[in-house]
């Protein structure tokens, strides 16, 4: 691994060692590859990011030495698979700060199932009819279509905080807005702007009318320092693949309290602490909402990856994000200046606000002959609508590109992108 | 680039520019059809009018990537004017040019509100070997002469997410014809 040393917690940027790029990327055995003759310039991360040799050795070695059930079995190869288990639910919790790890960490199957899982389970045990849902423009699909689903099932009222015209959450009325709210769910970071909504405000407003807050960190939490205690949410979702991790493993932190009193969400074994033909009794935490085989090696490979992050320093990783985002908003607007219209945040001096996404459209040119025309260069960036719909219809856009940064990205990642935009302006002039 | 001149020649880029039978018609007399792609956006409107077994005028609308708009650019100036049976088939051999059998078609008469163009090329998996591409196959050989500049789109074929864009078009297009027949019927039927 390359030169990462444990570093002590830090509260700001400033003074941090920028990460070595060069040295990062030679873990990552993806980015070896050619693509149409060029390096590989992998610009989309907030789909899914790439793998270290470390997570992926991970999952080997479970697989090759310690492959056994969980929770059944009483030898020596099985005690390992669940000791590997739980490290793995103790390295998540020690990165988001969860006061009780082995108890609020519970391992879904993504993101999308962690929200599920509180629409399922506790807003379906606590909502009513007309009850109101708080939630974003700028949603996520998955942090919106539960609520719908649930709002559908229950007739819930389902309110929405606007964008303003800097793409940033309208929070004039918000006190109105939340009156009578029971539950809030936003996410820390969009997908497809790169917007931030200021987190405590929200969260603020939220307590004092009462609501439940779910946090949406699919985006965030790979990126930044996260401190659930600080956050002040209730329930906090996220996935593993997009922090280095697997496909296949998410997570949902929820507060003991909170979770204590929920019932489960899928039934099965594992779940239970006793069965009969009349009825069960739901085991402990966090097993109680893992139900059936749980992904191992996910979790194995997810514990390689937290740890990964935490040696690079999480600080350092945002500071990383920002310095990229910024060149990247410079540079773009520098060269194509009125032709590139960017979706978001668009300053390059004030990363206060957003995170390291950045949709664009370039002239008229459908995005997905932009990417298409991209790939030709090796450059990776997603075209579509980003599983966001609503905000698409917002932004009066069928689709965009989207170009998005992780700690093994730099500058001439930039560059091959402007290069490549420059070549499919000239395609389609 | 390799490949992507083939993608995009420039008879495509010059109907994506400047695209041919833009616009809309009163309906009725045409028949108004839509296709979507969910997938990425593309979305055609279709304005039909068919006189006497005759195409006698074809209109587009909606917005999209280059290769559906140009795809429905190309095919509104190679219908026009045809007969429905050249159209259908046409139809056919451009479904066949891009490696597409005549029974995966959009259902017909399904309503002008049906998602239309997503097809089953995907199903069959990742890339297609090159001898393949575009030739369709023993029993729906492609006569490309017979499809004129719409020979220019062969070369989605080697782009498999890019299929759809181009077929997005001529989905819609097959469901005009079969509504308007089917209305053809149903007034020779009440008179
Ligand atoms: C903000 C946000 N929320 C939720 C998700 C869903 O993540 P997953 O597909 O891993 O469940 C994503 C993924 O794109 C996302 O960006």
């Amino acid at each position: 691994m390359a030169n990462l040393t444990e570093q002590a917690p830090q509260k700001t940027g400033i003074g941090l060692d920028p990460i070595d790029v060069p040295a990062i990327a030679a873990d990552f055995p993806l980015l070896r590859r050619a693509i149409n003759g060029h390096r590989i310039v992998y610009l989309d991360s907030a789909a899914s990011a790439q793998h270290p040799f470390s997570v992926i050795e991970a999952m080997d070695h479970y697989y090759g030495t310690s492959h056994a059930n969980v929770h059944r079995g009483v030898y020596a190869v099985a005690e390992e698979a669940d000791r590997l288990y739980e490290d793995a639910r103790k390295a998540v919790g020690r990165l988001i700060g969860a006061p009780h790890p082995e108890r609020e960490i519970i391992f879904t199957k993504n993101a999308t199932e962690s929200l599920n899982l509180v629409a399922y389970s506790w807003a379906r045990a606590n909502l009513v009819r007309n009850d109101a849902v708080l939630l974003t423009e700028m949603e996520h699909h998955a942090n919106l279509v539960p609520w719908l689903m649930l709002a559908k099932e229950r007739d819930l009222n389902l309110r929405y905080l606007s964008l303003d015209d800097a793409y940033r959450l309208n929070l004039s009325n918000l006190d109105r807005l939340m009156e009578g709210v029971r539950l809030a769910s936003f996410t820390l970071m969009s997908n497809v702007l790169g917007t931030m909504p200021p987190a405590a405000v929200l969260v603020d407003a939220a307590r004092r009318a009462g609501a439940v807050v779910v946090a949406d960190g699919a985006q965030f939490v790979p990126h930044f320092p996260t401190d659930v205690a600080s956050l002040g949410c209730d329930f906090l979702a996220f996935s593993g693949h997009k922090m280095l991790g697997p496909t296949g493993i998410g997570v949902l932190w929820g507060r003991q309290e909170l979770l204590e009193e929920m019932p489960p969400f899928i039934g099965g074994g594992g779940m239970i602490r006793d069965v009969t033909l009349d009825g069960f009794l739901p085991t402990e935490l966090p097993w109680k909402f893992e139900a059936g085989t749980p992904p191992i090696a996910e979790a194995v490979g997810l514990g390689a990856a937290v740890r990964y992050l935490e040696a690079v320093g999480m600080e350092r990783i945002a500071e990383h994000d920002r310095a990229l985002t910024s060149y990247a908003l410079q540079s773009l607007s520098e060269r194509f200046g009125r032709d590139i219209k960017i979706f978001g945040p668009d300053d390059p001096n004030d990363l206060s606000a957003r995170g390291g996404v950045v949709s664009f459209a370039l002239r008229d040119i459908h995005p997905h002959d932009l990417s298409q025309v991209l790939d030709q260069s090796g450059v990776c960036v997603r075209a579509g609508h980003h599983c966001a719909k609503p905000l698409m219809r917002r932004l009066g856009v069928s689709a965009t590109a989207r170009a998005s940064f992780y700690l093994y990205n730099d500058e001439s990642d930039v560059d091959a992108l402007a290069d490549a935009l420059g070549e499919a302006a000239k395609l389609f002039s | 680039m390799t490949g992507l001149e083939d993608l995009y020649r420039e008879i495509i880029l010059d109907h994506y520019r400047s695209p041919r039978n833009r616009g809309e018609l009163p309906v009725p007399p045409a028949l108004r059809l839509e296709g979507f792609n969910p997938l990425c956006g593309d979305e055609v409107v279709l304005y039909l009018v068919i006189e006497d077994g005759t195409v006698a005028d074809v209109k587009i609308a909606g917005q999209g990537c280059s290769i559906s708009q140009s795809s429905a650019s190309l095919m509104s100036a190679a219908v026009k004017g045809k007969s429905v049976a050249e159209a259908r088939s046409l139809i056919r051999s451009f479904k066949a040019m891009m490696s597409i059998h005549e029974t995966t078609l959009a259902e017909p008469g399904s309503g002008s509100q049906e998602t239309v163009g997503l097809d089953d090329k995907e199903a069959h998996g990742g890339k297609i070997p090159e001898e393949e591409i575009g030739l369709g196959d023993e029993d729906h050989p492609v006569d490309l002469e017979s499809l004129g500049e719409l020979a220019a789109l062969q070369g989605v074929v080697k782009f498999p997410v890019r299929i759809k864009c181009a077929t997005l078009s001529w989905n819609v297009l097959a469901q005009g014809l079969d509504e308007a027949e089917a209305g053809v019927v149903q007034k020779n039927q009440a008179g």
